[in-house]
């Protein structure tokens, strides 16, 4: 795979995608031919909205009156002082409306959605998560929202289950397969191939074919656009270190985008490893994937030596998935961006620090981050800066730990 | 470029009659069941053969060509071993066309030139990708053209004028006309959307059309050879399969009840 590592290194690392969604080898649309017509549709509203003002101004009013933007940036003193090194500074997205970055998205897909004049809304979830996030949205703009969810999942993120009911939303058990986020992802993309009239598909995370990890980066880039003026302001410079967990990459690269070209600002992103790289289960798709096409684009997929896909496992469910979004197969390919990964273990312990040094109850996603920050920035100097993205909370977890720690509730 | 569907089409031309295409899936319910299952279709009436390359994701099927490809990757079944079932079948039968259809991964991780390469020595006509849109063309759909091998694309009901263009450009062997916006093995199409759809793509190609995705009987398969130039059965015979394994049937008998239904299909086009 020569063509893989000998990429050139582009002028700026922001201009990605090409105008077929590439992003060097990764991204593109592979889908089936029925859905192509809808994708092409797609593709022509965002560009015509993208910068359209009162799209843009109708997203600001949303994002600050309701989501409750911009988050904070804090400064974990605490949690700094424990380690002795750098100092972490928190993205708050965990404070959003719904517990999580999710939100910025769907708000943004669904106010796209209605221009486009569609009339009912499909989702996939994994956590729970974005299924919720979708039904918000969905019941604040008064359209119908079927989610769907596997069954493994229903079982341990049952919280969010119930919350999406409230909201309204109809949650459709998946079977198929592994019953685990990829088969939610294969059968709401058979949902929207039967409902291709009226029906909009806001996908989770910055994968899906082209324009979805484009689109979903520039509603997430709020995330790092906010934190660089906010650490401007705060520290008169830039970071030296930025810090995310991937799932599908969607927080991490609305981190990361706003970032990519100043040089010194080092980037790394945390992918799940579960019981270790070596134990077959994690989710690590860069670390112990290869490149290959599901879901509409090109990237690094965790598969068998027949390419047949394989499960993912992490203690979170929202970093279980067998894939990550195509800009960062990109990014780790041209090595602008670092991926390292960390296990269930090491999650768990860094969730119970999070909770014991700053009395904040961080979701199992960017504990995962936060457990690689713990392992740096002892190393780092005391003038240094890190900003870990806070981009989820923990309700939804708090029966996963519980049962992970032997502890009944 | 393989002549046998050209000949196939030519052939059916000349009895003035439809032809039946068959859908199964490679390895199901096992390799050794699915190859006698293959061998016989010719006998038992398919004018060509698909057969399904199994993937763990088949995200345009339904339920029922879902269960076949786990069952055939629970049986083992690979890529590799997909292209010895054409093989095998290849040493009785140098006539019958076989299409391999399936979804692009297990190609791209074989490797796109050496899986063309293997695909035609063992004798196979055809590739149908479903998730290679006319956008993804340099992949695999120009190098399969260059190697000789046929590019089958489907066309559905969402596709328009302009798109019709777009889809037909580089397609070869035949035309595959998804006559429902769904999944396999769901509901059937309105003969008279299927009708005019089918008249609206003649407009822009004389290739041979055939029409698939929902037709299940004999009847609907008689009804579709009025219109088009073939009939597309697949979850119908899959499910066949799938009733054998769930009462627990003797491999031999499963074989016979699945070529049972492909001769009370092909009467429908005779
Ligand atoms: C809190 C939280 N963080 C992270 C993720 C992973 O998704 P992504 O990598 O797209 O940010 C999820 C997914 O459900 C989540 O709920």
């Amino acid at each position: 795979m020569s063509e893989l590592t000998s990429s050139a290194l582009p002028e700026s690392y922001r201009s990605g995608p090409d105008d077929r969604g590439h992003f060097g080898i990764f991204g593109g649309r592979y889908v089936a031919e029925t859905l192509m017509p809808l994708i092409l549709e797609v593709e022509a509203a965002w560009n015509r909205y993208r910068s359209d003002p009162e799209f843009l101004a109708e997203l600001e009013y949303y994002s600050r009156d309701y989501v409750g933007r911009p988050s904070p940036l804090y400064f974990a003193e605490r949690l700094t002082e424990e380690l002795g090194g750098a100092k972490v500074y928190f993205k708050r997205d965990e404070l959003n409306h719904t517990g999580a970055h999710k939100i910025n998205n769907t708000l943004g897909q669904i106010l796209l959605a209605k221009r486009m004049g569609k009339k009912r809304i499909i989702a996939e979830t994994g956590a729970g998560q974005h299924g919720v996030a979708t039904a918000t949205v969905c019941a604040l703009f008064d359209l119908p929202c079927v989610v769907y969810m596997g069954e493994t999942d229903i079982q341990r993120q049952a919280p969010n289950v119930f919350r999406m009911k409230l909201l309204g939303a109809e949650i459709v058990p998946v079977t198929s397969g592994t019953a685990t986020l990829k088969d939610a992802m294969n059968d709401a993309l058979r949902d929207w191939v039967s409902n291709v009239e009226d029906t909009f598909y806001i996908i989770g995370t910055a994968a899906g074919p082209h324009p979805y990890p484009e689109m979903v980066r520039d509603f997430q880039s709020i995330i790092g656009t906010e934190a660089k003026q906010q650490l401007t302001e705060k520290e008169g410079r830039l970071p030296d270190l930025i810090i995310a967990c991937i799932g599908g990459g969607s927080n991490a690269i609305g981190l990361f985008h706003p970032f990519l070209d100043d040089e010194s600002v080092q980037i790394i992103g945390v992918e799940a490893a579960g019981l270790g790289l070596d134990s077959g289960k994690h989710a690590a798709s860069l670390s112990g994937g290869e490149p290959g096409v599901l879901h509409g684009n090109r990237t690094y997929l965790l598969q068998s030596d027949d390419g047949q896909i394989l499960d993912a496992h992490s203690i979170s469910a929202g970093l279980d998935y067998p894939g990550i979004g195509p800009e960062h197969s990109w990014l780790h390919n041209i090595g602008r961006v670092s991926y390292v990964s960390v296990t269930d273990e090491e999650a768990l312990e860094a969730f119970k620090q999070c909770c014991r040094t700053e009395g904040i109850i961080p979701a199992l996603e960017p504990a995962h981050a936060l457990a690689h920050v713990a392992k740096i920035a002892p190393k780092m100097r005391k003038d240094q800066i890190i900003i870990m993205n806070l981009c989820g909370r923990g309700d939804k977890d708090v029966f996963t730990v519980a049962e992970a720690l032997g502890e009944e509730i | 470029m393989s002549q046998r569907i050209q000949k196939r089409f030519e052939k059916l031309k000349q009895e003035g009659r439809p032809g039946l295409v068959t859908f199964t899936t490679a390895g199901d319910p096992d390799q050794e069941t699915a190859q006698k299952i293959l061998n016989g279709l010719p006998a038992a009436g398919a004018d060509i053969i698909e057969m399904g390359m199994p993937f763990s994701d088949p995200m345009a099927d339904g339920p029922a060509i879902q269960l076949a490809n786990l069952r055939a990757l629970g049986s083992g079944i690979t890529l590799s071993k997909t292209l010895d079932m054409v093989r095998e079948f290849r040493k009785h039968d140098d006539e019958t066309p076989i299409v391999l259809m399936g979804y692009y991964n297990p190609i791209h991780y074989y490797g796109n030139q050496r899986f063309l390469d293997d695909a035609i020595t063992a004798g196979a006509d055809g590739l149908i990708i479903v998730d290679l849109p006319p956008e993804e063309d340099d992949e695999l759909c120009h190098p399969c053209l260059t190697s000789g091998l046929n590019w089958i694309r489907l066309t559905t009901p969402t596709s328009d004028e302009a798109r019709l263009a777009t889809v037909l450009k580089n397609s070869s062997g035949f035309v595959y006309h998804v006559s429902i916006a769904g999944i396999t093995g769901t509901q059937s199409a309105d003969s008279v959307d299927v009708e005019s759809a089918i008249k609206r793509i003649r407009k822009q190609t004389d290739l041979p059309i055939a029409v698939g995705f929902g037709i299940k009987t004999p009847a609907q398969v008689r009804e579709t050879g009025k219109i088009a130039d073939a009939a597309v059965v697949g979850s119908a015979l899959v499910n066949v399969i799938r009733q054998g394994v769930d009462k627990q049937l003797a491999k031999d008998q499963i074989v016979t009840n699945l070529h049972g239904l492909v001769s009370e299909l092909a009467a429908g086009t005779r």
